[in-house]
C-alpha cells in the first residue's frame, strides 16, 4: 500500500528545474527589523502585498504585511499557531471578508490590478485565486465528477475549444488524481480517502484556471504518505500556477517551496512578517534571530 | 406485566447514579423518583387517550369498517351513514396548499436570517417570526373571517376564475370561505415552523462547505442553491413535513374560513371541510352514539395521519441534527 501510494505519486514528475534547495539570487534584505527580500517578479499569477492589515472588528491580526509573492512559484508561509497565517492568505482571495466584522487596510495586486479596487468583485478574484482548505472540504451532495465540475458550472467554461470532460478530466490528471477515480466518476467524492478527497479539492480548484492557488495547510489532517503525494502535486503544478502553503511542518515548507516567509505574533498578538526569503536561506542561514529560533525548533 | 417486570431495573437504574454521589444523595433520589412518577403518569395518560379513542370508535369501525369508513363520500347524521372520504380529502388538500404557500416564504426567511441578513437584523427579524408562532389560531381564524375570506370573495375569486377558470381548481360556487382560504391561514400558521426548523438546519451546514463553494467564484446566491440547501435538504423537508403535521391537526382556525361543507369538491374556491373542523363542528349537537363514535372514528384517523407524519417529521429533522446529514445520500 505504502509502494503504491508513493509510486502513483512520484510516477509523473516533471523536474521543475527550480529546487528548493538551488534557488539562484537571494536579494538583498531591508533595513531594520524586518529582513524581507523584496521580489518584482514579471511571471503571470505574481501578487504584491503593500502594507496589507487584517483586522477582525477592532482586533488587528495581521500587522502591515508587505512582499512580493513569486509568479508561478511556491511560496510557504510558516509560523506559530495563532499568529495570522490564515487570516493573511485569506485576504489574498478576499475569503477574509465573509468573517464577521472582518476588515482590511493596504493593498494587494494580482500582475498589477488592485484586487480590492472599487470595481473589482470578489467573486472574480476568487476565481482567479483559488483554495484549498486545512480539511477537505468535497461536496457531499456531488459525484466525484461534479465536485471537479462545480466551479464551470458556476463560472462557465473559459476555454471554446474544451468540454466539459475534457477540463474535469485534465484537473483530475493535474490533481494525480485520474488513475484512481476514472472508473468511479459517478460516485460520492466523500467516499474516497482523506487525501484523495484533499487532491479532488485540489482538481476543483484548479479545474476553473486560476492563477494563483492559496493552499492553508492542506497537509494537516492527512497521514505521511497522503502528506508526500500532495507535496510532490505542489511540486508539479508550480510551472503552471503560483502556490502560496501555509504550513507549520517546516520540513514541508522546506520540501516544496522557493520562498519562505515566517510570519510570528508581536506584543500585541497581532501577526507580523519577520522574515521573508529564498528557502534556502531562511532555513540555513536566516537573518532574524527569530526565524533562527523557530526554524531551529528552540520555540513554537 | 411488562411495566411490572421492568421496574426493578428500572429502579436500579434510577437510584444507582443518586447512589454513586457523594452528598445530596436523599435529595437527588427523590428527584428522580418524582420524575420517573410524572413520566409513568404521562405515559400512562397517553395510553389512556389512544384506548379511549380506539373504544369510542369501535362502534362506528363495526359498523363502516376502517378502511370503508375513510372510503364512502356520504355524511349523513339523519339517516346514519357516515364516511370521511370528503374530509380527509378537505385535510389533505387545505394542508397541501398551506405548504406550497408556506415553504418558499418559510425558506426565503430561513436563508435570509442565515445567510443574507446583517447580524443586526437577524435577532429581530427571527423574533417575529417566532411570536407568529405564538399567536392562539382562533386569532388566526378571527383574522381569516373579517379580512381574508372577504378579500377572497372581493378581489381573489373573479380574477382567478377569469385566468385559472379553465382547470378544474378554479370555478363556481365561490363565497370566499374556501379551501383556498383555509390553505392560506393554514400557510401564515405554518411559516414560523417551518423557518424557525429550517433555520436552525441551515446554520447547521459546515462553514466549511460553504468557503468551498465561495473561493471557487461563486456569489451568494450560488452558495445558496448549490451547496447549502443541497446538505440540508434531508432536515428541510422534515421542517416542512413537520410544518405539514400542523396544518393537518389544525382545528380552530380552519373551522372558521373553510366554510364547513359536507362534500369535497376539486375546487379550491369552493367551501369544504377538513376532520379536525368537523368533529369541531358537530361533536357538541351529536345525537346518536353512532354519531358519536364516527366523529371519534374521524378522532382516530386524524391521530394516526398526524402520528405518521410527526414521527417521520422528527427522524429526518434528527437525523441531521445528531449527524453530518450531506454524508448520507
Ligand atoms: N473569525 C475570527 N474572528 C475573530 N478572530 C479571529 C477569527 N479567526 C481568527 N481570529 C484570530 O486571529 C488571529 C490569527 O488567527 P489565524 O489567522 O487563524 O492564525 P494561524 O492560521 O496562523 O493559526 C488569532 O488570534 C485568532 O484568534
Ligand atoms: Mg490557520
Amino acid at each position: 500500500m505504502t509502494q503504491h501510494d508513493t509510486s502513483t505519486a512520484t510516477k509523473e514528475r516533471e523536474v521543475s528545474g527550480t529546487s528548493a534547495t538551488e534557488h539562484p539570487a537571494v536579494q538583498a534584505s531591508s533595513p531594520g527589523q524586518s529582513h524581507v527580500a523584496h521580489v518584482e517578479s514579471t511571471a503571470p499569477g505574481s501578487l504584491r502585498v503593500d502594507d496589507l492589515e487584517a483586522y477582525y472588528g477592532s482586533f488587528r491580526a495581521v500587522s502591515p504585511v508587505s512582499m512580493a509573492i513569486e509568479g508561478r512559484k511556491v511560496t510557504a508561509i510558516i509560523g506559530p499557531s495563532g499568529c495570522g497565517k490564515s487570516t493573511f492568505i485569506r485576504c489574498l482571495n478576499r475569503m477574509h471578508e465573509t468573517a464577521r466584522g472582518a476588515h482590511i487596510r493596504g493593498h494587494i495586486y494580482l500582475d498589477g490590478e488592485d484586487i480590492n479596487g472599487p470595481k473589482v468583485d470578489p467573486v472574480v478574484i476568487r476565481r482567479k485565486i483559488g483554495m484549498v482548505f486545512q480539511k477537505p472540504n468535497p461536496f457531499p451532495t456531488m459525484s466525484i465528477y461534479d465536485n471537479v465540475a462545480a466551479g464551470l458550472k458556476i463560472n462557465g467554461i473559459k476555454s471554446k475549444e474544451r468540454s466539459m470532460d475534457e477540463i474535469v478530466e485534465q484537473a483530475l490528471r493535474q490533481a494525480a488524481l485520474w488513475d484512481e477515480v476514472k472508473d468511479k466518476l459517478k460516485q460520492a467524492g466523500t467516499a474516497l480517502s482523506g487525501g484523495q478527497q484533499q487532491r479532488l479539492c485540489i482538481a476543483r480548484a484548479l479545474a476553473v484556471e486560476p492563477e494563483v492557488l492559496l493552499m492553508d495547510e492542506p497537509c494537516s489532517a492527512l497521514d505521511p504518505i497522503a502528506t508526500l503525494a500532495i507535496e510532490d502535486l505542489i511540486r508539479q503544478l508550480a510551472p503552471q500556477v503560483t502556490i502560496v502553503i501555509v504550513t507549520h511542518n517546516m520540513q514541508q515548507a522546506s520540501r516544496v517551496s522557493d520562498r519562505t516567509a515566517f510570519f510570528m505574533m508581536n506584543a500585541q498578538r497581532s501577526g507580523e512578517l519577520v522574515e521573508y526569503d529564498t528557502t534556502a536561506k531562511v532555513f540555513t542561514n536566516p537573518a532574524d534571530k527569530r526565524t533562527d529560533d523557530y526554524v531551529t525548533g528552540r520555540f513554537g | 406485566m411488562t411495566v411490572e417486570s421492568g421496574q426493578p431495573g428500572l429502579w436500579r437504574r434510577f437510584t444507582a447514579g443518586a447512589r454513586n454521589q457523594v452528598s445530596g444523595s436523599a435529595g437527588d433520589v427523590i428527584f428522580r423518583l418524582v420524575a420517573l412518577a410524572f413520566t409513568l403518569i404521562i405515559l400512562a395518560l397517553a395510553g389512556s387517550l389512544v384506548f379511549t379513542v380506539w373504544d369510542g370508535a369501535r362502534p362506528s369501525i363495526g359498523e363502516f369498517g376502517f378502511f370503508g369508513f375513510m372510503s364512502t363520500e356520504e355524511w349523513n347524521p339523519v339517516f346514519g351513514e357516515f364516511g370521511a372520504r370528503h374530509i380527509i380529502l378537505g385535510t389533505l388538500v387545505s394542508s397541501l396548499i398551506a405548504v406550497i404557500l408556506a415553504v418558499p416564504v418559510a425558506l426565503g426567511i430561513a436563508l435570509f436570517i442565515t445567510e443574507l441578513a446583517p447580524p443586526s437584523l437577524r435577532g429581530p427579524v427571527a423574533f417575529i417570526i417566532d411570536i407568529l408562532a405564538a399567536i392562539p389560531s382562533i386569532v388566526y381564524g378571527l383574522w381569516g373571517m373579517m379580512v381574508l375570506v372577504p378579500f377572497i370573495a372581493g378581489n381573489l375569486n373573479d380574477p382567478l376564475i377569469d385566468y385559472l377558470g379553465w382547470t378544474p381548481f378554479f370555478g363556481r360556487p365561490a363565497f370566499g370561505l374556501s379551501l383556498l382560504a383555509a390553505g392560506i391561514i393554514l400557510a401564515i400558521m405554518i411559516v414560523p415552523i417551518i423557518s424557525a426548523v429550517a433555520r436552525e438546519i441551515i446554520y447547521s451546514v459546515p462553514a466549511a462547505q460553504k468557503e468551498g463553494m465561495l473561493a471557487l467564484g461563486a456569489t451568494r446566491w450560488e452558495v445558496m442553491w448549490k451547496v447549502v440547501l443541497p446538505y440540508a435538504r434531508v432536515g428541510i423537508v422534515g421542517a416542512i413535513i413537520l410544518g405539514l403535521a400542523r396544518a393537518i391537526g389544525e382545528t380552530m382556525a380552519v373551522t372558521m374560513v373553510i366554510g364547513n361543507a359536507g362534500y369535497f369538491v376539486a375546487n379550491l374556491l369552493a367551501p369544504s371541510a377538513t376532520m379536525a373542523s368537523l368533529i369541531a363542528n358537530e361533536f357538541r349537537e351529536a345525537g346518536t352514539s353512532l354519531h358519536v363514535s364516527a366523529l371519534i372514528h374521524v378522532g382516530l384517523v386524524l391521530m394516526i395521519v398526524s402520528l405518521i407524519v410527526n414521527i417521520a417529521a422528527r427522524l429526518l429533522v434528527w437525523s441531521v441534527a445528531t449527524g453530518p446529514s450531506g454524508d448520507r445520500r
